[in-house]
């Protein structure tokens, strides 16, 4: 091969010095061309993406700021009565309304929302705890501990949850601390189960193994390994965990089991709503409004979280 | 298939057993005795009480003589309505109640499973956006918002239905629809993401490699499949609806049990709540136990367990 | 250019192009794909995880998923018809009946809720317009032919109730049930113990003799194509790098990509004392593929061409080509370092 040659190859000129050898490229031929994301900056991606679901985040913060600035937008507090303006419509004085006992409905709708937020957030995260640590040591020990643990959800939940709340409330009587108590004893056995399943499913992969082989102790494999990794499906339970526990508070108001007058909340407003329904429909409109709207954003943003933060779903 | 279905009617036993026990002593864990809100019974009547429903007894004595009462199917007397006993509440209420619950869980059944089906079927089309936003909507709305909407609008404006009480057919259209509705939605919900999941499943991939059209692959083997898991959450379902005709049936004033358990809160009548809870407990493990079966029956992986 | 023989030939796949929409953009799969099937032949298609191989298979029986799969160019003909053209209405006539396909995991492939005699059935009733009885009758038969014992027992039976390698003969069962022409089988081992592995791929010889079908062999594992196949495609990175006749695959290999999967695979038939070697780096990305020679980054006979033009299909014999700079004239000598006893 010592004559120069040139060839034409498809309209590129072949030389010899293009055949020079150059091995292999150590710096390219490992090149990951698509962009590396961690887990939760490709979750928070997925759901920039979804316009419902950062819409029900941006509602769900509105109704939260609204609960705290809403009563102070009006001259009245949710508890003052008007009776020269007894059962009045909506109109640029009372913006809701007002009730049978001339109280404003917009102050008591919104104070309403502190009481019943604040209930779904307190009732929820007790909820979670308790069941992170029994599903988390239910699946975790597994054998004969998990069976039993697992047993006593199955029956415990075999009749609805309400059931045992209603019983409790019978039990403890009416009040803001009863309901929340009651709600919070009795709900956990969902998410129990889904983190159950969450650190069987963890304790079969192979890098909780390796962990473990390497001498991690138990603490330190729960904190380090399971936990982040269940966080996903944690996250996406407790954002269904609120507006269940929102609607189970409404449900007990309706059971005249709610919270005590003159106190308001979304369930006994709603409950008084429907008393009126067929005089003064908007009495019932308002609140129900809100227990919905609040309820589709928690939901929205349930499924969008669930979208994003299962990895299954990446493409 | 014996030792499956053995297993779960002896798990069923033990869970009313629980569940009565529970029932049992939360109800008497309450301060002072039932009757104390009435505060001018005489002592010597209020003696001649506790006697009567066996107040005066220790504690352990009365559980066994409840549980005694509850195997021979005696739920005891209504504490507030004089000389009724549960049992009689219950075999009025609960043949109503019945009736609506099970027209409802068909409704939501039907139109949840179809909607579900449909919806998976047209993954990111038109109708499954529909399904996904009436699904949304159907599981937000509590079901004493549908049913005050549906009062006003179809009892009050429209006049197409009876704004509530009981009696004719055209009285059971409202209360079903509301009380199914959000189990529509929760099983369209479910129903799609099943399917989606199934449509995933390689043996798809098998039956249309093998040639079937892709309606023989839709029903033979897509949606025989993605049903199975419904058949579940039915269970789910039927709970949620027992719980739901409590407040159905104060709205529209149906004469269930629903409405009479409701009553017997307000009235802190504890045996007719602990009666009432214990036939509910009865009624859905019973019913969880059925689907258990069925379910084994229909889905051949469970048997081999 | 091999001299095709009208007669003999039952499938060419030309210049094929499958892509794929992903939220980052197009996923080239399979970028110009060319290869043929004989009557009666098998073709193994051996090529690393994620070289389009799968795609390329299911491309022919159209089962990817479409969208967001697509057929971007090329032609698919089988018996003189191009499929490529067909609808998925149309396909269902050459599915199970002409061409067959068993999968990967014999687990997941199953109906689990169908007798696995009914899922035999269903193509029977659906292609030889057969009576259930008749059906049934065939269903035993092939469960007979796969080498199931008690077939009558067996195709009452759920497939939960069958072992891993049973499961794949019963796929095998449902695949030529209807004695398909070709049947393409995508990994039909990756997922069985090894013994196993042998057994299904002696059972896949065997009835392709009885049966006179032609095989498309998809895999990753030199050891299971050593076995069967007649001719040898090798992918990398969507397209065909390197095809030949199992003997030239084996013992005269040209392209350095096929030295490597030569390498790195335990070979009983040479006795080396050498260390299995590894391939090292990982294939390029198929969302943008390099503009020259895929392989070139990985390797260690690359030229400065190699990275600039994707180098054009060099004939060794009538049935040898390989895509590689190595074989211009202009390139120098490179020893083909498993050759043995002066093969190039």
């Amino acid at each position: 091969m010592s004559e120069v040659k040139t060839e034409q190859v498809e309209g590129l000129k072949l030389t010899e010095d293009m055949f020079q050898r150059i091995g292999k490229d150590e710096k390219d031929y490992d090149k990951i061309v698509r962009p590396s994301l961690t887990y939760w900056a490709d979750a928070w991606r997925r759901l920039k993406e979804n316009k419902l679901a950062i819409m029900s985040l941006i509602i769900l913060i509105v109704v939260v700021v609204m609960a705290f600035i809403g009563p102070l937008m009006r001259p009245w507090a949710y508890d003052d009565q008007d009776f020269t303006a007894i059962n009045k419509a909506p109109d640029s004085v009372h913006w809701f309304g007002t009730d049978d006992l001339g109280r404003d409905i917009f102050v008591r709708c919104w104070d309403g929302a502190k009481i019943s937020l604040f209930v779904a957030l307190i009732s929820t995260i007790i909820n979670v705890t308790i069941g992170v640590v029994y599903g988390g040591i239910s699946g975790y020990v597994g054998g004969r501990t998990d069976l039993i643990m697992m047993r006593i959800i199955e029956i415990i939940y075999s009749i609805p949850v309400l059931l045992w709340v209603i019983l409790l409330m019978v039990v403890l009587g009416q009040g803001l601390g009863t309901i929340i108590l009651a709600i919070s004893i009795t709900g956990w056995g969902g998410m129990a189960r889904i983190v159950r399943g969450q650190v069987l499913q963890l304790k079969q992969m192979e890098f909780v193994l390796a962990a473990q082989t390497l001498g991690a102790d138990t603490s330190r494999i729960i904190l380090k390994h399971l936990i982040p990794n269940a966080m996903g499906p944690i996250i996406i339970n407790l954002t269904f965990q609120v507006p269940g526990a929102i609607f189970t508070e409404a449900m007990l108001s309706y059971i005249g089991l709610g919270i005590p007058e003159p106190t308001a909340s979304w369930g006994t407003l709603a409950e008084k709503g429907t008393k009126m329904l067929l005089i003064h429909p908007y009495q019932l409109l308002y609140p129900a409004l809100l227990i919905s709207i609040t309820m589709l954003a928690f939901n929205i943003l349930g499924d969008g979280l669930r979208d994003s933060l299962d990895p299954r779903l990446r493409q | 298939m014996l030792k499956y279905t053995l297993k779960r009617a002896l798990m069923a036993i033990l869970t009313i057993w629980v569940v009565v026990t529970i029932t049992f002593f939360l109800m008497n864990s309450i301060p002072g005795d039932p009757f104390t809100d009435q505060k001018k019974i005489p002592p010597e009547i209020m003696e001649k009480l506790e006697k009567k429903y066996g107040l005066d007894q220790p504690l352990v004595v009365q559980y066994g003589k409840y549980l005694k009462n509850i195997l021979k199917g005696d739920l005891g007397d209504s504490m507030k309505y004089k000389n009724r006993s549960v049992n009689s509440i219950i075999e009025e209420g609960f043949p109503v109640s019945f009736k609506v619950g099970m027209l409802a869980i068909i409704f939501a059944a039907v139109v949840g499973i179809t909607f579900g089906t449909i919806a998976g079927l047209n993954r990111a089309k038109f109708f499954d956006f529909l399904v996904i936003i009436l699904a949304v909507i159907g599981v937000s709305v509590p079901s004493f918002v549908f049913a005050a909407l549906f009062q006003y609008v179809f009892g009050v404006k429209l006049k197409w239905f009876p704004v509530a009480r009981w009696g004719t057919p055209a009285h059971y259209v409202m209360p079903v629809l509301a009380l199914g509705i959000g189990y529509v939605a929760y099983i369209a919900r479910m129903m799609r993401t099943s399917m989606l999941d199934v449509l995933n499943q390689d043996y798809i991939r098998t039956a249309r490699a093998k040639g079937l059209s892709s309606t023989q692959v839709t029903w033979r083997h897509t949606i025989r499949n993605a049903i199975l898991p419904i058949v579940t959450i039915l269970g789910v379902s039927i709970a949620g609806i027992v719980v739901g005709s409590f407040v159905i049936e104060n709205i529209f004033a149906i004469p269930g049990i629903g409405k009479h358990f409701v009553q017997s809160i307000t009235h802190q009548d504890y045996t007719l709540i602990m009666g009432t809870t214990v036939f509910y407990a009865v009624i859905l493990v019973v019913m969880m136990f059925l689907i258990d079966i069925f379910y084994g029956i229909v889905d051949p992986r469970i048997r081999l367990e | 250019m091999e001299k095709l023989n009208k007669d003999k030939l039952l499938l060419e796949v030309k210049d094929l192009h499958v892509s794929f929409d992903t939220y980052a953009g197009e996923v080239k799969a399979v970028r110009g794909v060319n290869f043929h099937v004989n009557r009666g032949e098998t073709l193994a298609i051996v090529g690393e995880s994620g070289c389009g191989k799968s795609v390329t298979a299911q491309t022919i029986m159209q089962l990817i998923p479409m969208p967001p799969g697509k057929i971007k160019k090329g032609s698919i003909i089988f018996d003189g018809n191009d499929l490529a053209k067909y609808s998925d209405k149309k396909m269902e006539s050459v599915r199970g009946k002409e061409i067959s396909m068993v999968f990967q995991d014999p687990m997941t492939s199953l109906n689990p809720t169908m007798k696995v005699g009914k899922q035999i059935m269903e193509g029977l009733i659906k292609h030889q317009k057969m009576s259930k009885e008749e059906a049934k009758k065939r269903a035993v038969e092939m469960l007979k032919l796969v080498g199931l014992p008690t077939p009558e027992k067996r195709a009452e039976q759920y497939p939960h109730e069958f072992s891993g390698g049973m499961r794949q003969r019963a796929m095998i069962a449902i695949a030529l049930a209807c004695n398909p022409k070709l049947l393409i089988a995508d990994e039909p081992t990756t997922a069985l113990d090894v013994t196993i592995q042998a057994q299904i791929i002696e059972l896949m010889k065997d009835l392709q003799i009885k049966l006179d079908t032609a095989i498309i062999l998809i895999t990753h594992d030199l050891g299971v194509v050593a076995k069967i196949s007649d001719r040898i495609a090798v992918m990398y990175a969507g397209v065909i790098v390197e095809s030949g006749t199992s003997n030239e695959i084996f013992y005269k290999p040209k392209h350095p990509y096929t030295w490597g999967l030569l390498k790195s695979v335990p070979r009983l038939d040479l006795e080396r004392k050498e260390r299995l070697l590894p391939i090292y780096g990982t294939p390029p990305d198929l969302f943008s593929p390099p503009a020259g020679c895929p392989f070139a980054a990985r390797c260690d006979y690359a030229m400065k061409i190699c990275k600039e033009k994707y180098p054009q299909k060099f004939g060794i014999t009538d049935t040898h080509h390989v895509h590689c700079w190595l074989q211009h004239e202009m390139a120098p000598e490179v020893k083909h370092p498993l050759a043995e006893g002066g093969t190039n």
